[in-house]
């Protein structure tokens, strides 16, 4: 127990960058956009959440930057898939090029700094449950967000008229022209959030899991979080599990590290990436048409009203 | 106007709109009364479905005005025209498939509360179903429903909507005959509560039987309004289509002879994974039109697409000229003569951004005469043949290297044929082949298929059109849920109603005399 306990705990840390992004991406996705811009957009808010902490002080100013910077980049990025029609791939792609690169040439002054960022605020009682408390409630506060925001986007989607609005306009956005909601503003809006989440996501890892900056520092979770979307078959409660396997395989990878073996460390830090690329290779070919029921079924398709399906 | 007689429910005035490359509609009117069924009678793309979807306010009009009781109204979305109390069901539903029906019944609701209702919105369809006796599932997944259900779900939620003017585009195209006297229930229902209903169709016997007015569209123009009692069959196909209309086609019997494709309990799963074609078997014979009635979506092109080998089979063996091809690439198909015409012309059977020469080529590049050395593309051949091709089947065209995006549907068609016909194949898979297609169009592929059954091969037809099948048909086969719901080995004894009947699920043997063990039909005499 004792060694597990602290690797779960670090799962759940490092996952929650994940987790953000994923959140974020599904509703991008749910709503027929694809963003391939979250390992950008993730830099962009560590990057950005980074700068006003330090310069502020309040790691909570980070965030909420982190949060609007990405809905500006995603404006970006939906008013060329929605409005355009462009190629959502090469749209999403230049998000990803923009965030690396503005990121590093912004941050550079930023290097070598350390903020006190974001602490560890047991939960009372809670945290003293056995093995519970420790893995999931000694973290710091956005951490719990994440906790909240995943159980109020399985409400949110799953039981709402927004949400409602939500899946069908990713699923036929015809359909939800014809009764008269705007397909257009809907799919805006989703990118938006979505991108916003994904750079809170990368904040955090600045804000709290780091507490400084580094070129690159997502280290391709960009990546993963979209792969942990289709895993999750758009279901925000199932990528909370993509998210922690991710962030667990990586935390264990580093304690065996510590340990001591002879093992390659790189061979080990590649460990959670092919991890997840199993994990999708398996659940594709058991799931491989599930799959193809529950993905949105317009995704990364633009529509246009008088245009013929 | 003066004030004794009532404005019209709606009145469209002068209504424009083009699109790129088409004029769909040109100063158009058309009023409805309350009370009334007022029907749009035209072919295939003569802008009925333009003119309903400016009137539901999905399209913008280029020019002309909508009036609603006498009201000037602009419907700049589909929003506006809902609250103005339109309802339209579309000709390809708009309903999410992903979702139940509860669920689309609520999508786009203005009274529902942040989190949704889901008891009283379910309340509220049961109400409606009781008051028009259209029944489906409110929690059913709408992809799980077949076609006519789903068009119950749509008529719900124009009612549901309180829908004043309802819409509904080709709506008996997809239904049984007996779907569609329900459906004809409901609308007169509707109609006696003093709502006002567009019915658009081009079957003309349901529009005489249906209708009070009737405007007849021809080429994007208004030929004129008629009143029911003024419209006769003859009349009416005469004004759709501009000129006399034969209905007869010349059909000879002929002697079929030995079976050239049999299917033997076939098993084929769908795009969701779900079995399509549930243990079907049939035997397609030389010089014989094998029709296949069925509800469209019930696993006809499932079936087809497994018999022309473009999809895997979950079990089950297709034999063709006795030789067992089953797993076997398409191109083995090709080779022993199976030629396929898929309903979907654009995307499974011409590529519509290559030239026509190209199309041609297709599904015969690589045989020796097309090729120099059995490697490079013998263009001059293919060239050649094209031309003698395009000729035959006269396909009208703007030139061979053309692409085949240029043509009409019509013609299209005719370049389908020609690619799939001119080598007198053994087995011809034919999947709707006229759908969509014009009087002229649809005459010519019908007389194309018979000659084809002529010169000798089996012709298996896929129609969801009974008059389709009724008229080419030696025998008739019907599909239900992937199954075999029978074989009328004698058309001329079949009726329409039996034939809808198993369309709807009822199997054959269900309407012989118990003395007679089924799959027992006696074979119709040839003289
Ligand atoms: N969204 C569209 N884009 C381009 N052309 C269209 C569109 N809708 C209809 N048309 C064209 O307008 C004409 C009328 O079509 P439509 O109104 O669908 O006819 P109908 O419903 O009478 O069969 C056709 O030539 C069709 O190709
Ligand atoms: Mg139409």
């Amino acid at each position: 127990m004792d060694f597990f306990v602290p690797i779960l705990a670090a799962a759940v840390r490092s996952g929650t960058p994940i987790l953000y992004a994923s959140l974020g991406e599904i509703l991008t996705e749910r709503s027929g956009v694809q963003n391939l811009g979250l390992e950008g957009l993730m830099l962009m808010g560590a990057f950005s959440g980074f700068t006003v902490t330090y310069s502020t002080g309040n790691p909570w100013f980070g965030v909420v930057t982190a949060f609007i910077v990405g809905i500006a980049i995603s404006l970006v990025h939906a008013f060329l898939s929605v409005s355009v029609g462009a190629n959502q791939i090469v749209s999403g792609l230049a998000v990803t090029m923009f965030g690396t690169g503005a990121s590093s040439l912004l941050g550079r002054k930023m290097i070598g700094l350390t903020i006190p960022g974001f602490s560890k605020v047991p939960i009372p009682f809670l945290s003293r449950i056995p093995v519970f408390g420790p893995v999931f409630f000694e973290h710091d506060p956005l951490v719990y967000i994440s906790y909240g925001l995943v159980f109020f986007l399985v409400w949110f989607i799953f039981y709402t008229r927004p949400g409602l609005n939500l899946r069908a306009v990713g699923e036929s956005p015809v359909v939800v022209d014809a009764m008269g909601l705007s397909a257009v503003k809907l799919r805006y809006f989703y990118t938006m959030i979505g991108g916003g989440l994904a750079s809170v996501g990368g904040a955090y890892m600045s804000l709290a899991y780091t507490k400084m900056w580094g070129e690159g520092m997502t280290a391709g979770r960009g990546w993963i979080a979209i792969a942990i979307v289709i895993f999750a078959v758009w279901h925000p409660a199932r990528a909370v599990l993509g998210a922690y396997l991710f962030g667990g395989v990586g935390a264990m990878q580093l304690r065996i590290q510590a340990a001591g073996t002879s093992f390659p460390a790189p061979v080990l830090m590649m460990m959670p990436y092919i991890f997840t690329i199993l994990v999708l290779l398996v659940i594709s070919i058991k799931k491989g048409r599930g799959i193809l029921i529950d993905s949105p079924g317009s995704l990364g398709i633009p529509y246009s009203r008088e245009e013929r399906g | 106007m003066s004030l004794s007689v009532p404005a019209p429910l709606v009145m469209m005035r002068g209504i424009e709109k083009s699109f790129v490359g088409a004029k769909a509609n040109s100063d158009i009117d058309l009023d409805l009364r309350r009370g009334e069924v007022h029907t749009l009678l035209g072919e295939n793309g003569a802008g009925k479905s333009t003119l309903m979807n400016i009137l539901s306010g999905l399209y913008t009009p280029d020019d002309g005005s909508i009036f609603i009781e006498g009201e000037e109204r602009k419907f700049r979305t589909p929003r506006d025209a809902i609250s103005a109390g339109i309802g339209m069901v579309h000709q390809h539903f708009m309903l999410v498939p992903t979702q139940t029906v509860w669920e689309n019944v609520a999508l786009g609701l203005e009274d529902q509360p942040f989190s949704l209702d889901k008891n009283s919105i379910i309340a509220k369809v049961r109400d409606i179903q009781e008051r028009y006796g259209i029944h489906v599932d409110p929690h059913a997944y709408v992809w799980q429903l077949s076609i006519g259900e789903q068009q119950r779900v749509a008529i719900i939620k124009t009612l549901y909507r309180k829908a004043d003017i309802l819409i509904l585009d080709e709506p008996t195209s997809v239904l049984t005959p007996q779907e569609t006297k329900a459906l004809f229930q409901t609308i007169r229902q509707i109609r006696q509560e003093k709502h006002g209903v567009i019915f658009i169709s081009h079957k003309l016997d349901e529009v005489i039987d249906i209708s009070d007015r009737i405007t007849i569209l021809r080429k994007g123009r208004k030929v004129a309004t008629i009143p029911v009692q003024n419209a006769s069959k003859e009349s009416l196909a005469e004004m759709m289509v501009g000129r006399r209309v034969v209905f007869q086609i010349g059909k000879t019997l002929q002697n079929p002879g030995k079976v050239v494709l049999k299917a033997k309990d076939l098993v084929v799963r769908g795009g969701r994974g779900i079995v399509c074609v549930d243990k079907f078997s049939l035997e397609l014979r030389q010089r014989e039109i094998l029709g296949l009635a069925g509800v469209s979506g019930n696993g006809q092109e499932e079936l087809c697409d497994a018999l022309a080998g473009i999809r895997q089979i979950d079990d089950g063996a297709i034999v063709v000229d006795g030789v067992e091809l089953q797993g076997k690439p398409s191109r083995e198909f090709q080779k022993k003569g199976v030629s396929y015409i898929p309903a979907d012309r654009i995307g499974t059977g011409l590529v519509t951004g290559m030239n026509i020469r190209e199309n041609i080529a297709l599904r015969k590049y690589w045989r020796k005469e097309f090729t120099r050395f059995r490697f490079f593309v013998h263009w001059e051949n293919i060239a050649g043949r094209t031309g003698q091709l395009v000729e035959r089947y006269s396909v009208v065209n703007p030139g061979l290297g053309f692409p085949a995006r240029m043509l009409s549907g019509g013609n299209l068609q005719k370049l389908m044929l020609a690619r799939e016909l001119a080598d007198d194949p053994r087995v011809v898979l034919a999947v709707q082949p006229s759908w969509g297609l014009d009087v002229s169009a649809t005459l010519f592929v019908r007389e194309t298929l018979l000659e084809q059954r002529d010169r000798g091969s089996g012709v298996l037809l896929v129609s969801d059109d009974l008059e389709e099948i009724l008229s080419l048909s030696d025998r008739i086969a019907v599909i239900h849920k992937g199954k075999l719901m029978g074989i009328v080995e004698d058309p001329d004894s079949a009726s329409e109603e039996q034939l809808g009947l198993m369309m709807a699920g009822t199997s054959l043997a269900e309407f012989l005399p118990d003395d007679v063990p089924p799959g027992h039909v006696p074979v119709r005499a040839v003289p």
